[in-house]
């Protein structure tokens, strides 16, 4: 039963480890909860959930495996336990030497073969009518999965209380079901750090100190330096609106994750192509603009360029002036392209777009061809070979 | 259970989820992560637990310079280094030059201590990760001295984060979790209780109704929180503000008398008056 509590947290997307749920069952064995069925609410959320936004998950699949148990939960609190319970218990509850034969496999797939062996085990045992396993036992748990939707209402209340902890799912909000990627993004974004000396002097200079010292006769003389900061700077291109929707919420992870890495930062907007003007807020976009050819005398030089952006559009947006959709361009999209990336000799386009359709669309293939193939996929992989390629030559 | 359980203190209500959280933590000597709203508590936590249980309390204050090795010990080679101008005796022993850190002194404590790691995401994004075998085994190697440190007793550890970084999961995995809630009305009550004893019924009831009413307002940067709460009773007792007037405020729905210490950022009280401003003219 609790091994398919497990599985069914992992299926509702918890990310739950073997580690986790073998601490869970040390913790029933150390007798720290009391039989109550709220206690083991708790002590399951304490050991398997280590974020607040997968609270409401927890609750969901709580609601689901323990439907119709609390009457046992009871008993156990008064004493009488009934003796399927602790059967199952037994098979569940592995034994030290197991905790560590199974942290020695290492493998998750390792692991859940053996727990699928110990489920069918368990299963031929309990045939017809305990209550731990049920008729949901048969099923295959894959399909018990997390439904967003899903909103049990809640069943009779079998003691007095009027509603169940997890059945008030008062984390539904944090629940943003969007993981925040935004860890990884960062990690990848430091092998864009360039590290500068500034501000105050408060490290000591170790080599300096030595030079210093052996000069000054072997007595000493402290030198001092300052902190090494992350100095890259970066400039950041936004394609907004149309084909790019899907991709906003990849794209706001890039930018807060880029945000956080970077002291120096600036971003513009753009759609689908650049011309002579980018703008700095969507609200704002038709009143407060930045000349391109502003742009490239303010940041040429020493910022890093990177674009984001799909390139899907008509080819006449790229190779013909007047081609923009949205207004009468003078010169080309090509010829912007051109001139950014002559102003930006580190510069490379983030395309979230998966790689293997990328030959698809003629314009992926035109904007490519200006960028000398500097195009990479907005995964975390692509996003590493994008960072190598800022920070090389 | 050779320790006594942690059940809450005179000053500190602990709802049942949390005393069990604890409880759990030090039975099963894993480190307890703590987060939830700004002024709910997380750092009195680890106080509160160590005056519960009678232990020692050390405490490690993280800022976004710290290292995790700073926890653990320094070098000093530049007192060394000096020392060694004058010729002094000392400068023999690279021991005399290890600078123990909080980690370590926790370690060394003649009792089971707890270990306040606080504010842990301020740090650097691998901070967390360079403490894992610490945190795990309880021990570390000191490279100068070739010496193994030991925890004399596994601390209790409790780690306080307000989610300005993500945590790796390495991390998460070796610690339990618990997530204060803000707390409800009733317990909000025996908070303000615990703290005022002697406060009167009917301003408390006033009160926690503002308060309440505050924290609904849409929109707001940062809602009012149990320690925002206490100040303001404190200093509507301080000023001796019937509880009428309160009521009045409700009525009215003018800004409650002393909201400095409810309302804490410029826009905020901005857009409370504003938000004022407009229900006024349309209840006209």
């Amino acid at each position: 039963m609790l091994v398919k509590f497990f599985l069914g947290l992992r299926a509702a997307g918890v990310p739950v480890s073997p580690t986790e749920f073998l601490t869970l069952l040390k913790a029933l064995d150390a007798r720290v909860a009391s039989g109550s069925v709220d206690d083991f609410y708790w002590l399951g959320r304490l050991c398997l959930v280590k974020d607040e936004r997968h609270f409401d998950r927890y609750d969901q699949v709580y609601g689901r495996y323990f439907e119709g148990v609390e009457a046992t939960f009871a008993a156990l609190a008064e004493g009488t336990v009934p003796a399927q319970w602790l059967e199952s218990k037994a098979a569940l509850l592995l034994s030290p030497e197991e905790q560590a034969a199974i942290r020695s496999l290492g493998g998750f797939e390792e692991l859940m073969r053996t727990l699928a062996e110990r489920l069918s085990e368990q299963k031929g045992r309990h045939e017809g009518g305990s209550k731990w396993v049920g008729t949901r036992g048969k099923s295959p748990f894959g399909n018990d999965g997390y439904n967003p939707e899903g909103v049990r209402v809640g069943g009779e209340s079998r003691n007095q209380r009027a509603v169940k902890v997890w059945e008030r799912r008062e984390f539904r909000n944090l629940d943003s079901d969007v993981e925040l990627g935004t860890r990884n993004i960062k990690l990848a974004l430091r092998r864009l750090r360039r590290f500068a000396r500034e501000g105050v002097q408060d490290q000591l200079d170790l080599e300096g100190t030595i030079e210093a010292t052996a000069r000054n006769a072997g007595y000493l003389d402290l030198k001092l330096v300052a902190e090494r900061r992350n100095a890259m700077k970066v400039l950041l291109l936004l394609d907004v609106g149309g084909s790019m929707d899907p991709y906003v919420r990849l794209c706001e992870e890039l930018f807060s994750a880029a945000r956080a890495e970077f002291r120096h930062l600036r971003q513009f907007y753009f759609h689908n192509c650049v011309y002579e003007s980018l703008w700095v807020d969507n609200r704002r976009r038709h009143s407060e603009r930045m000349p391109t050819y502003e742009l490239l005398r303010t940041y040429a030089g020493d910022y890093r360029l990177i674009i984001v952006g799909d390139a899907t559009m008509s080819p006449y947006e790229i190779n013909q002036p007047g081609g923009s959709v949205e207004h009468w361009n003078e010169e080309s999209g090509a010829t912007w392209l051109r001139r950014l990336f002559a102003a930006f000799p580190h510069s490379a386009w983030l395309n979230p777009q998966r790689e293997d359709r990328w030959q698809y669309t003629q314009t992926i293939g035109m904007t490519r061809e200006l960028l000398e193939d500097r195009m990479y996929p907005l995964t975390l992989a692509g996003i590493d070979r994008a960072a190598r390629e800022l920070r090389g030559r | 259970m050779s320790n006594p359980r942690f059940t809450g203190t005179e000053r500190y209500v602990a709802t049942d989820d949390l005393t069990l959280s604890v409880n759990a933590a030090v039975t099963l000597g894993r480190p307890l992560l703590v987060k939830g709203e700004p002024g709910t508590g997380k750092t009195q936590l680890a106080e509160e637990v160590a005056l519960a249980l009678r232990l020692p309390l050390f405490e490690w204050h993280i800022k976004s310079t710290t290292k995790a090795q700073q926890g653990l010990y320094e070098y000093d080679a530049v007192s060394r280094l000096r020392d060694s101008q004058l010729g002094d005796d000392r400068v023999k022993d690279i021991g005399n030059y290890i600078v123990r850190g909080r980690v370590w002194e926790a370690f060394l404590s003649d009792v089971q201590p707890v270990l306040l790691i606080d504010e842990i995401d301020k740090a650097d994004i691998e901070f967390p990760n360079d403490l894992l075998r610490e945190l795990d085994r309880m021990e570390f190697f000191v490279y100068e001295t070739r010496e193994l440190v030991k925890a004399r007793h596994r601390p209790v550890i409790i780690i306080t984060s307000n989610n300005e970084k993500e945590l790796p999961d390495a991390f998460l995995r070796r610690c339990f979790f618990h997530y204060i809630r803000f707390p409800d009305a009733a317990t909000m009550e025996r908070i303000v209780d615990v703290h005022f004893p002697n406060l009167k019924r009917d301003l408390l009831r006033e009160a926690l109704q503002s308060f309440y009413a505050l924290r609904e307002v849409p929109g707001l940067k940062k809602k009012p929180s149990t320690s925002e709460l206490l100040d303001w009773i404190k200093l509507l007792l301080a000023e001796d503000i019937p509880a009428e007037a309160l009521r009045e405020t409700d009525a009215k729905k003018m800004i409650p008398p002393l909201y400095g210490a409810l309302l804490k950022n410029e826009q905020d009280v901005h857009l409370f008056e504003q938000l004022l401003f407009m229900h006024r003219r349309n209840a006209r």
